[in-house]
């Protein structure tokens, strides 16, 4: 018998579900974004609607791309890579079910809500209780079912993979539940349990920690399997995993004040979020390094996998902007950069750069495996989506980097008696040509996941690729 | 905060520093290649394998940078519970530092038209003064009434001579320094829907407007004479002591519809004008005001 055959007969069924849903979500979500991208470059394109004005559609594009598109993305790899690496089936039964249809009944729940107005007004956590309720059990059944499943493993170590995913789902659970606290005073209404300040501190803790712990320590999960898996390396040392895994969930956690700089927040509270960030450069890195090196030795292979090529380019862009945020952290660059569209243009380059070109290649490593096909319906397609999506992600950023840096200046350029040398309407109309730049930026990203839902529609669909696949195992079983 | 807070920061957030620190030097000493290996940890995962290579070094230095670098701000500035910092920083006291710096660097160039009448600011040889009200009213009041001054829904249009309290030089400066309240009171249930939608007819036919329904006019008349005059006047010309706008000009506040004003009538409206006496000095003031008065003087 050979080693294909080894394992258990994988529960796959939620895979796929998940990994349908992350395209169909990135094309959503990213249309809204693209939507109200273009709303700043044409304001009339609101129509005079309330619920198609940028207030209510911004927390609509935010929920869709992180929690559905990269929420999905985190289910579908998670389930993927905890089975194998576990060499074990799913835990938990009928919960499993539970997180793929909760999980789709919050995030359309979303779609109805967000745009009636229905919001409790903190960013990320725009939902109201009800669904923050759903929310919480989905979560919990996740939890269950992942620790469950490696509990479970028939290997004698723990994944360095699962590590982050582990961490991931604990951490945000606690986010969630603490930062949603809140006072309902009717069915789509409630006031959060903190005052003022405190409930600022709380809702950046919980806000920056979305970005440390779901936007980051999950994804830096899915790369720990699917770079080492593409490139066919081990991974590059697992002496910097042990390192930069403890120092980044234990500095994260700290970080969050730095989005309260120079507001009421205690000088204290301020000083250490600062220096935490700038702590957190070095773990951040580590996991940067740990996946572009593990590419030594297979480097060339580059040249021909587009697949890898978006693994590659999303650790360059993961290392890009963890560099930039604690720069960003450090009080008197923050003076500057704070407001402006500096930090639209650093959370793009994260969202963008890192967080969909990481999930759109483990996308395209895991769905003909888990359908059962030998490869994706057409490489060339997915080479012109990576060409899309990076020079995409490019005019995004420089566009708001040139954007936010004229905003700071001029927001704090004076006249010789004090007064400022320009209103805010002057440094909205510099902004102009930067917005429609970003707009198209957008749209080649949106071209790029059509593309994506064409080729993994016809990869999917394919007969010819399951017959492939089937010569493939036979081949691998005699 | 009490001492125990203070000490709960300060050993958590040193713990935090110093455990990360540990970490990444005990696995630093415990490493057993000191170049690029080729060995794996024997650990097998989906055929994945991991190398044994040690932490790269120029990364092991700068995860040490930041660790001094944070330690030494720590000491510096206000960080660790109730702890001062060595220099006694506070971004209280750098703001009132700022704004001390900033006041004695520019109060002299204000003052220098401290005694001079707003209405002097016109004259060409005052030219720089009248640029500086225009630059604070940019920064100030744009917000709502625009950069050109010509107002908004809802906000006064500032360079016709239609003025609510009064367009003298110290009517504007009162108006900047204490901020006005209109108050039109909702008349909807005192009046019924019918009696609302003939004062409409009634407020649109002093205005000035064609294909009034005559019968509604006289309908209303009596009831405007009764309950309206007392701030609007018996002619519709208004009260500027009461901030009531004249109705008899065809220049609107909230709109000049036919059901703008119904609405107005049924609803009522309050507008504010901010007090400005705490955020801009009276000199500063000054300056506004005469800007403020210059754009209705040019209309003339």
């Amino acid at each position: 018998m050979s080693t294909v055959t080894e394992h258990p007969q994988y529960d796959y069924n939620v895979v796929r579900q998940f990994s349908i849903m992350t395209v169909v979500w990135g094309i959503v979500g990213m249309s809204v974004g693209l939507l109200i991208a273009a709303q700043l470059v044409w304001p009339q394109l609101n129509f005079d609607t309330a619920w198609l004005s940028f207030g209510r559609l911004r927390p609509l594009h935010t929920n869709a791309v992180i929690f559905a598109f990269g929420g999905s993305a985190l289910f579908a790899t998670s389930y993927y890579i905890v089975q194998r690496t576990c060499q074990t089936t799913l835990f938990g039964g009928w919960l499993v079910p539970f997180t793929f249809w909760g999980w789709q009944a919050i995030i359309v729940l979303a779609v109805i809500t967000l745009p009636m107005g229905l919001t409790s007004t903190k960013e990320y956590a725009e939902l109201e209780w009800p669904i923050d309720i759903l929310l919480a059990l989905v979560w919990v059944s996740y939890l269950i079912v992942f620790v469950g499943t490696v509990h479970k493993r028939k290997t004698s170590h723990i994944y360095v993979g699962n590590w982050f995913f582990m961490a991931f789902i604990i951490v945000v659970l606690v986010l969630h539940i603490v930062n949603s606290a809140a006072v309902p005073i009717s069915m789509w209404k409630s006031y959060s349990v903190y005052p003022g300040a405190i409930d600022a501190m709380v809702q950046w803790w919980y806000g920056h920690n979305a970005v440390g712990f779901f936007l980051t320590a999950g994804f830096l999960g899915m790369m720990y399997y699917f770079v080492p898996k593409q490139s066919g390396r081990p991974i590059y040392s697992y002496r910097l995993s042990i390192v930069h895994f403890w120092a980044l969930i234990a500095t994260y956690i700290w970080a969050g004040g730095h989005h309260l700089h120079y507001t009421a927040l205690p000088d204290w509270t301020q000083s250490v979020a600062m220096v935490m960030s700038l702590i957190l450069l070095a773990p951040s890195w580590g996991g940067m390094i740990n996946g572009m090196m593990t590419l030594s030795g297979a480097w060339h292979k580059l040249r021909t996998d587009p697949i890898l090529r978006f693994l590659v380019v999303s650790l360059s862009f993961y290392g890009m902007s963890t560099f930039e945020g604690p720069m960003m952290a450090i009080k008197t660059v923050n003076a500057l950069s704070h407001f402006t569209d500096w930090t639209i243009g650093h959370v793009h380059a994260g969202a963008l750069g890192w967080v969909a070109m990481i999930s759109i290649g483990a996308t395209y490593h895991m769905v003909p495996k888990v359908f059962g096909k030998g490869q994706m319906w057409s490489t060339n397609l997915i080479n012109i989506h990576f060409w899309l999506a990076t020079a995409g992600t490019v005019l995004y950023i420089c566009a708001m980097w040139v954007n936010g840096i004229l905003q700071g200046l001029m927001w704090r350029a004076v006249n010789a008696d004090g007064t400022l040398a320009y209103s805010f309407v002057d440094a909205l109309q510099a902004s102009h040509p930067g917005y429609f730049v970003r707009w198209m930026g957008g749209c080649l990203w949106v071209a790029g996941m059509l593309i994506m839902a064409y080729n993994v529609w016809r990869t999917v669909r394919s007969e010819k690729l399951a017959a492939e696949q089937n010569t493939d195992t036979k081949a691998q079983t005699a | 905060m009490s001492p125990f807070w203070s000490a709960w920061i300060s050993i958590i957030t040193l713990a935090v520093i110093f455990g990360c620190t540990a970490l990444l030097l005990s696995i630093r000493k415990g490493e057993k290649f000191k170049d690029t290996t080729e060995e794996t940890t024997g650990h097998v995962f989906d055929g994945i394998e991991e190398l044994d290579n040690p932490l790269p070094k120029w990364w092991f230095w700068m995860f040490m940078a930041t660790v001094i670098y944070s330690i030494g701000y720590l000491i510096v500035y206000p960080g660790l519970g109730n702890y001062k910092g060595l220099i006694g920083w506070t971004s209280t006291g750098q703001w009132e530092e700022e704004m001390q710096h900033a006041n004695n660097h520019y109060a002299p160039i204000f003052a220098k038209y401290a005694a001079l009448p707003a209405e002097e600011l016109l004259k060409d040889e005052n030219r720089q003064g009248l640029l500086m009200g225009q630059r604070m009213f940019a920064n100030n009041c744009s917000v709502c009434h625009g950069v050109a001054a010509t107002g908004a829904y809802g906000f006064p249009n500032l360079t016709d001579s239609d003025w609510l309290y009064g367009g003298s030089v110290d009517s504007i400066k009162q108006t900047i320094t204490d901020g006005r309240q209109g108050a039109m009171p909702t008349w909807g249930s005192k009046l019924g829907e019918a009696g609302v939608r003939d004062m409409a007819s009634y407020v649109l036919s002093i205005s000035g407007a064609e294909n009034v329904d005559a019968e509604a006019v006289a309908r209303a008349e009596p009831k405007f004479q009764a309950l309206c005059i007392a701030c609007h006047g018996a002619d519709g010309k208004g009260t500027q002591a009461l901030g009531a706008p004249n109705l008899t000009d065809n220049v609107w506040l909230y709109g000049g519809s036919y059901e703008k004003i119904a609405h107005t009538i049924r609803m009522g409206r309050a507008g504010t004008m901010p007090a400005h006496k705490e955020l801009l000095s009276d000199n500063k003031i000054n300056l506004i005001a005469g800007y403020v008065y210059s754009l209705s003087q040019r209309q003339k």
